[in-house]
């Protein structure tokens, strides 16, 4: 009964799922681990103009796993993420093709994508560091900084494990070196206020509270935050600090897309990776969740234009990829989370 | 006849086989070679502290919800006290949260910002944090106090029935032996009810193993933190497959020795008068304790989350409701029915097989049936997706050797993987409920019956599945309310543009924005306790 069950069920679910993979020829699969709120108002302006269909699976965990045991029969033709790591272990898993469009490098400045066209940066955006604007006001701060005593008991971050710190850690190895890196990073942990916990919003809150005078935060959580009237007192707390701006410069990391090794529906998905360089998509990330566009011409949101100029790490993004590893393993040294 | 006898004995071990197919897919690749140090480098660093983590959550679980648990089971089965005909069935209602919820509703009350530390501080005229202590939600006990308000209930409902089932005739023998009723309850009542015990504790264990959400959200690392770290981040699936294939010998090894030091134990349920006849009165200050325990239990763990969730939903009410809450609403509530129903299905023949032929090997296929719940959601995803895209590609290289066209992804890309997922995840529960309801209905009877010229499956029929029907209605209810509930294998495993509550409600919560899951929140809930209560009313009309 049960077999008979199951090979029912299946049968009925495998016709199904044919006829939305199969017949449907003008769509394209996006395997996303950027959020609905963003990515879909997006995808609906591309099928407005082009009227291919997009198809989403969203998930902030797993996904490259997912394409990678799917093999030649994955139906994503798109990887949407945030972090360079993520791009480059893609791309290192050889789940991705290089794609060949004028559009893009038109649209990209060379350092936001791979010299082999394998990978391509949509936004970026900087790890800043949020001080108390009631206890410190504007703060000319490096991240090497934060591990000096006189901030101890003073600090908040959300887990180190977290892409966007792991990224920051690896930076500081790709500049300074592991030993090094590990003195910081130990610094780094004996000052902060309490266990690493909850996300960046979350540090800029602790701020509010007087848990800490500072904390490690990407710029746009502060344009989200006053978005949403029961963050605005969050936000209105604290100081936006662009940091290591007389040495190296901020860290700054990149969301992106590839093209899937064995995309089925290839010439849609590349339509889909050029217009999300291009103009209206860039305004949309740019206005909605308050990154930096990749594209020159399209200016950042008034709000964080407001923030000022900046000085940016120049280190390239993959020489920060590579320390990925190594970052993670001194996390767990230095026993960072625990 | 002799085709007939094949097939019963064949059908269990397959359907076993499906449920740890991906298990066996894991502990295989925790034996394959890996050269990259990562697992080394974690004991050379934090797998200790994982490990005591994991080992302190789970004694706490488990002793607490014990703690919580055994109390109100006793007042509701044996006792008759004000509203105990309301706290019988709302004692499970907090089954229905998702325990991420919860914990995010108690961050909320209890952290610094939250209403509870607003209100100390201008009651005590402190200024900030400095002023005085106050306990972190966001710690290991925090973390244990959620997992137990949430879970607690598993233990609750089999203690409950098992009490209910006992022979009040029994008791009473040993009161007029001379013994306390206190001393009756631990020398007549405890001791009958292990087996019920020891698989709802067992239930919760596995459950708190394979937790990550709150776990995470409480900023405890625990093993399955480093299952995460070093398959999904270090890109180690060899490092994570031997430290998940540890956890589940770990609590192998335990089940079985809990099994092993009570195999001479059979306990049966015997004719004569049940508590329900003979319930005490609780009067004074027992009346009391009795209804402060059941009650503060009660909103702590379900009333006071519930309204949060409905104050959140009603103040972004406009915000969060929309057209396409319907349908996820709709498609929850397909997933979870079906599962329900396979898994009953499942827990059926795995148990039967056991009753018809009892020993090592039925026993194996029990345990072996329920490995799945204990290991976590993302693992049991991706461990399910090896042997299916497998499948799929030599189904697909098949299909092109022969001349036809592809198919696809037909298992792995479908629906199909999620069900299976969901089976391997949850058959636990209904195999656990099914056990120990099972294990109440005499042996004897079946005898009898077969003595009376029934062969197996008319005795099964016309007697054994009689008898537990309230287990099996239990069982699929649990085991729907859990689908209801389920994120991280829907989050990777759904097919394109399908949602279902949960994955909507993270959209939001990954994000800390509750309010806006609140409503979605609520459905699941709600969703979960209909067919609850509508099976209570029926259960309770017919008896």
């Amino acid at each position: 009964m049960l077999i008979k069950k199951i090979c029912t069920s299946a049968i009925v679910l495998a016709t199904l799922s044919l006829i939305t993979f199969a017949s449907l020829a003008d769509e394209v699969n996006v395997y996303s681990f950027r959020q609905p709120f963003l990515i879909e108002p997006i995808m609906q302006e591309f099928t407005k103009q082009t009227g291919i269909k997009v198809n989403i699976l969203f998930a902030k965990k797993g996904l490259i796993e997912r394409v990678k045991r799917e093999g030649e029969l994955s139906p994503a033709d798109l990887v949407l993420t945030t972090d360079i790591s993520r791009l480059m272990k893609l791309n290192n898993l050889n789940l991705t093709q290089a794609v060949d469009s004028k559009v893009l490098t038109a649209n990209i400045p060379s350092q936001y994508r791979d010299p082999k066209q394998h990978w391509f940066a949509l936004t970026t955006r900087v790890r800043n560091i949020y001080s108390s604007s009631e206890r410190v006001g504007p703060a000319n701060i490096t991240y090497q900084d934060l591990a000096s005593p006189e901030f101890k008991g003073k600090i908040c971050t959300r887990s180190g494990k977290h892409p966007y710190n792991v990224s920051l850690v690896a930076s500081v190895i790709a500049h300074q070196g592991e030993a090094s890196a590990k003195v910081w990073l130990e610094g780094l942990k004996a000052n902060l206020a309490r266990k690493p916990q909850g996300n960046d919003r979350a540090q800029v809150k602790a701020v509010k509270d007087g848990l800490c005078d500072y904390a490690l935060g990407n710029n746009y959580y502060l344009g989200k935050m006053l978005a949403d009237p029961k963050q605005v007192p969050w936000a209105q707390a604290v100081n936006i600090n662009f940091p290591n701006q007389k040495t190296t410069g901020a860290h700054v990391n990149v969301s992106g897309v590839v093209l899937a090794k064995y995309a089925p529906n290839k010439s849609n998905a590349i339509k889909l990776m050029e217009f999300l360089s291009d103009d209206l998509a860039q305004q949309i990330y740019a206005e909605v969740n308050y990154e930096y566009p990749v594209k020159e011409s399209v200016p950042a949101s008034k709000l964080v234009a407001s923030w000022g100029d900046f000085k940016a790490d120049q280190l390239p993004l993959a020489e920060i990829a590579k320390q990925h590893k190594a970052a993670i393993k001194l996390l767990d040294e230095v026993k960072f989370d625990l | 006849m002799i085709s007939n006898f094949n097939f019963y004995k064949l059908l269990p071990w397959a359907v076993t086989l499906l449920l740890i197919l991906p298990i066996i897919a894991l502990i295989f690749n925790a034996f394959s070679i890996d050269n990259s140090g990562t697992f080394q480098h974690l004991i050379d660093t934090v797998l200790l502290t994982y490990s005591l983590n994991t080992l302190f959550l789970i004694l706490g679980v488990v002793s607490l919800s014990f703690i919580f648990a055994l109390p109100v089971a006793w007042f509701v089965a044996c006792c008759e006290f004000p509203s105990r005909t309301i706290l019988q069935w709302a004692l499970m209602l907090p089954l229905a949260l998702p325990p991420y919820i919860v914990a995010i509703v108690y961050t909320d009350l209890l952290d610094f910002s939250g209403p509870v530390q607003q209100f100390l501080r201008s009651l005590m005229g402190w200024q900030q944090i400095s002023d005085y202590y106050f306990p972190d939600i966001r710690s290991l006990l925090g973390a244990i106090l959620i997992l137990s308000l949430t879970l607690y209930p598993y233990l609750y409902l089999l203690l409950r029935s098992a009490f209910l089932g006992q022979s009040g005739a029994l008791f009473q023998a040993a009161r007029s032996l001379g013994l306390s009723p206190l001393a009756a309850f631990f020398r007549v009542s405890l001791p009958l009810s292990r087996s019920a015990i020891a698989v709802g504790l067992s239930l919760i264990a596995m459950e708190s193993l394979g937790d990550f959400a709150t776990v995470n959200y409480f900023a405890v690392s625990t093993l399955t933190t480093a299952v995460y770290d070093t398959w999904l981040e270090l890109g180690s699936l060899t490092t994570a497959a031997k430290i998940s294939s540890l956890m589940l010998l770990a609590l192998v090894v335990l089940i079985t020795l809990e099994n092993y030091s009570r195999r001479k134990q059979k306990i049966y349920q015997r004719s004569g008068a049940t508590h329900t006849e003979l319930r005490f009165v609780l009067r004074g200050w027992k009346k009391w304790g009795a209804l402060l325990f059941s009650w503060s239990l009660l909103i702590g763990a379900f009333i006071l989350p519930l309204l949060t969730l409905f104050y959140y939903a009603l103040s972004y009410f406009s915000e969060s409701l929309n057209a396409r809450l319907w349908q996820y609403t709709l498609n929850s509530f397909w997933l979870a029915i079906i599962v329900a129903g396979l898994a009953l299905v499942i827990a059926l023949i795995v148990n039967f097989y056991q009753r018809l032929s009892p020993g090592i090997l039925a026993k194996s296929c029990i345990r072996l049936s329920s490995l799945g719940y204990a290991v976590p959601g993302t693992v049991v995803a991706i461990a399910v997706l090896i042997p299916f895209t497998n499948i799929d590609l030599l189904l697909n290289q098949l299909l092109v050797e022969f001349g036809f066209s592809r198919v696809g992804l037909l298992f792995s890309g479908t629906l199909f993987i999620l069900v299976i997922a969901y089976l391997v995840r949850f058959s636990a529960i209904a195999v656990g409920s099914i056990d120990s309801s099972l294990a109440q209905v005499s042996p004897s009877l079946d005898l009898a019956s077969r003595s009376l010229g029934q062969n197996a499956a008319q005795t099964i029929r016309r007697v054994n599945l009689p008898l537990i029907k309230k287990g099996m209605l239990s069982a699929t209810i649990l085991v729907f309310i859990e689908a209801m509930k389920e994120l991280p294998t829907a989050l990777l495993l759904r097919p394109f543009n399908f949602e279902t509550l949960a994955t909507y409600v993270y959209q939001f919560v990954s994000d800390e924005m509750i309010e806006f899951a609140a409503l979605p929140a609520l459905l699941i809930v709600l969703m979960g306790l209909l067919p609850f209560i509508i099976v209570n009313r029926l259960l309770e009309n017919a008896t």
